[in-house]
């Protein structure tokens, strides 16, 4: 128990605080806090195991997530039958075009000697199936996004249930991490980071602009939810019980019966907003959970003492037979699933995909200083990171305001230096994660909660 | 004809901008490249310290607009650059002073100054931002074009114009003073040639008796300068917007891998393999073709070879097919 005091007590402070923003400002906000925070808690748990166990820099978070949240879409969409028709054949049979210059270059890499004969024979077939490939996809993709382009314009999915998704997601990010891997991770740290970096900004770019797989920056709305929609909820009985319940004590203040009834139907719309940000956290609690046991187990476990070995001494661990570069791309594809699984969950609970929010210092450096700031190798502390960075992340405009108030109260309201304080309140954001991860670095380097090596 | 009218055509729209766009990245590329030779880490702030640099030069600009002070036909803004010089080396050598000294005396790993620089890169977002706003800036004045495309026809009788903006001759020519001047530097004064080995071995450089606190401090004068003007010279040739400019850290890594990380002439020319590969790739031969071919073989399509929108993605993809097969680069890297 004494051991994990430290935890609790920094869980404890983490909840105070929401609480806290959710007496003073509004449960709503508590609840959206609450739950990017458990968005993000996957997120730093997927960097974790890369970086905490691993020591594998990924900078291409910002790629996994966006491809999770391409998978939401391809599940969960309808179908939309007339761009099928329309542009369906040229695209699959494309695809197998693709999938067959892929696997002609892999026997001829595997069955014939290193030669520059080979080579301009591999780089002729590419070439050649590139410009291919583009005569046969080229009409097809023209008479997709013909389909009614204010509305569809693209193929749409499989129309399945959205949670779904949280697997495909993961199988997405992980198919794309193995390709990475393969060709990637013998690299140093830092030439990792930056070939990450560009290859999740050119994931970006394709999701972007192949507009007839994902409606590009035409954003896809309106996606199916696992949760009850509020509208609903307002005419359910038990629900209006429920809400009637819970304010018992206030309505009960109320007289008029008009009033009562106008007083109620109030609850009762606010009630179902929270009700439906408590089923997604409800959900994503499972996931949470569920991972932490996952992660929990596997770093006590002795692949998770193998994979700390490899950490921090890649030559020792090699020397002792283990399989340095077999593991290390099995744990950068686990991690990148992880963070698959996250970017699937966030466009659930937005319950829209748009493209051109993908930005890679929300996305990719903002998880890097959730997972430096709670504490890299210990699961629990980069849950925490991930907590205390998005609250932060969320909360500072307020008290970046209350501190510009502060500190010009003798100044004029229309002051200029007040006015142009108060217009560049939502930056001060970014000063107080950079000066977080600075004090951090310096002060208390392995994080809020850093890790701990037992031995049993 | 048809051919002089063709080439008129590339010189237009892919020549002289690529050059151009070329030039700026080739600075950006230099500084990381002295920063990762001599102080050994990938510096993530590399767009936003640009940004930094490029706002202090647009403070200077409006307030010397505001006096009166003008540079004849030249942009206001070149006046301005040494005085933000002035406080881009302030800035740098605080920042030296307070984040990555420590961290270079307790002798971290890179990977951990990489981290460091990511702190750095959010403060400064954080201050260009809150000083100058998130919003576009136009700070040029003066000529804008030196020749404009209806005199260039009028004065040859071709059908195609050839519009060069002054801002683009003040780019290559400015990028090309610093460049000589640096490398004259690093080749032929002491200090430069100290630099050199200070890169090439560390410890054998401190046992010749090379004070590492004074190679230091010059690579952030240097690296201020860098980022001041190459900074200055993008946001005169297109516009002052801070995310744009750390988006443009991306093409700026690209190119100093390209030529070989820690090799400040690899980086020049890494600048501009990217810019050409950029702009080549993504553009239209239509009418170039219409020029040089008969008419029965005239193309339909707009014979593109990558659609603009995956600008950014060819040079992303230039580098990490450079990467897995050469990783030290082009022009061999590691070595200033």
């Amino acid at each position: 128990m004494r051991k994990y005091l430290n935890v609790i007590a920094a869980y404890s402070i983490m909840m105070g605080l929401i609480i806290l923003v959710g007496i003073f400002q509004s449960w709503n906000i508590a609840l959206s806090i609450f739950n990017l925070c458990l968005i993000s808690a996957v997120m730093t748990m997927g960097a974790n195991i890369q970086w905490g166990y691993a020591g594998l820099i990924n900078f291409g978070i910002m790629g996994f997530t966006a491809l999770g949240g391409l998978a939401a879409v391809l599940i969960s969409v309808d179908p939309v039958q007339e761009a099928w028709s329309a542009g369906g054949p040229n695209i699959l049979l494309s695809l197998f075009l693709l999938i067959g210059v892929i696997l002609a270059v892999k026997y001829i890499l595997k069955n014939y000697k290193k030669s520059k004969s080979r080579f301009y024979i591999v780089a002729a077939i590419i070439i050649l199936g590139i410009i291919i490939i583009r005569f046969i996809s080229e009409p097809g993709i023209e008479a997709i996004e013909e389909v009614n382009p204010a509305k569809t314009g693209f193929l749409g999915g499989l129309g399945l249930p959205i949670i779904f998704s949280w697997i495909v997601g993961a199988l997405f990010a992980g198919g794309l991490a193995f390709v990475i891997g393969k060709v990637a991770l013998g690299l140093r740290a830092d030439y990792l980071a930056i070939a990450t970096l560009l290859i999740s900004e050119i994931v970006i770019a394709i999701i972007k602009h192949e507009d007839w797989l994902t409606r590009g920056v035409k954003n896809v709305i309106g996606l199916k939810r696992p949760a009850p929609y509020e509208v609903n909820l307002q005419q359910t009985d038990w629900f209006i019980n429920i809400v009637e319940k819970f304010n018992f004590s206030k309505l009960n203040l109320i007289t008029d019966l008009t009033e009562r009834q106008a007083a109620l139907n109030q609850f009762v719309i606010e009630g179902s907003s929270i009700f439906v940000k408590l089923c997604y956290s409800g959900l994503f609690l499972i996931v949470v959970i569920i991972l932490l046991i996952l992660t929990q187990k596997a770093l006590y476990s002795p692949w998770g003492r193998m994979m700390r070995a490899i950490r921090d001494n890649e030559e020792a661990a090699n020397a002792m037979g283990k399989n340095v570069v077999k593991q290390h791309l099995l744990i950068f594809v686990l991690g990148s699933a992880i963070v698959g699984i996250a970017g699937a969950m966030l466009v659930t609970q937005d319950g829209l995909f748009t493209p051109g929010s993908y930005r890679p210092l929300r996305y990719t450096f903002l998880i890097w200083v959730m997972v430096i700031v709670g504490g890299s190798g210990n699961n629990f502390g980069a849950i925490l990171g991930g907590f205390v960075v998005w609250f932060l992340w969320i909360e500072a405009a307020p008290i970046g305001l209350y501190l510009v108030n502060l500190t010009t109260a003798g100044l004029d309201d229309t002051h200029f230096l007040k006015v142009h304080l108060i217009e560049s309140v939502p930056y001060f954001r970014f000063l107080m994660m950079g000066i977080g991860l600075l004090l951090i670095m310096r002060y208390r380097p392995k994080g809020i909660l850093p890790e701990k090596i037992e031995i049993k | 004809m048809d051919f002089i009218n063709a080439l008129i055509l590339l010189l237009n729209y892919i020549f002289v901008p690529a050059l151009a766009y070329g030039s700026q990245l080739a600075l950006g590329a230099i500084f990381v490249t002295l920063i990762y030779g001599i102080l050994r880490f990938a510096n993530f702030a590399t767009g936003d310290m640009m940004a930094f640099g490029t706002m202090f030069t647009v403070l200077f600009t409006w307030y010397f607009q505001s006096v009166g002070i003008s540079f004849g036909v030249l942009p206001t803004a070149l006046l301005a650059i040494p005085f933000a010089i002035v406080f881009m080396i302030g800035y740098m050598l605080v920042i030296d002073k307070f984040v990555f000294k420590y961290y270079r005396v307790k002798k971290s790993p890179p990977v951990q100054l990489a981290m460091v620089s990511i702190g750095v890169m959010f403060v400064t977002q954080a201050v260009v931002r809150i000083i100058i706003g998130p919003s576009d800036r136009r700070f040029f004045d003066g000529e804008k074009f030196l020749i404009k495309a209806g005199e260039f026809k009028e004065m040859t009788g071709l059908n195609e114009g050839l519009a060069i903006k002054s801002t683009q001759v003040i780019t290559i020519i400015v990028t090309l003073i610093l460049v000589s001047s640096l490398f004259w530097f690093l080749n032929k004064t002491k200090t430069g040639k100290s630099m050199r080995a200070y890169s090439d071995n560390e410890d054998l450089a401190l046992l010749s008796g090379i004070d590492p606190k004074k190679i230091v401090m010059i690579t952030w004068i240097i690296a201020a300068i860098l980022a001041t003007i190459g900074g200055t010279l993008y946001g005169l040739d297109k516009s002052f917007k801070p995310f744009t400019y750390f988006n443009n850290m991306l093409p700026i890594f690209a190119a100093a891998i390209v030529g070989g990380i820690g090799n400040p002439f690899g980086a020049f020319l890494g600048g501009y393999v990217i810019a050409f590969s950029e702009i080549l790739l993504t553009y239209a031969y239509r009418k170039f073709f219409m020029y040089v071919l008969p008419e029965s073989m005239e193309p339909d399509g707009l014979v593109q070879l990558l659609s603009t929108d995956y600008k950014f993605a060819v040079s992303f993809s230039i580098l990490v097919i450079v990467l897995l097969y050469r990783p030290s680069g082009i022009f061999k890297g590691k070595v200033l």
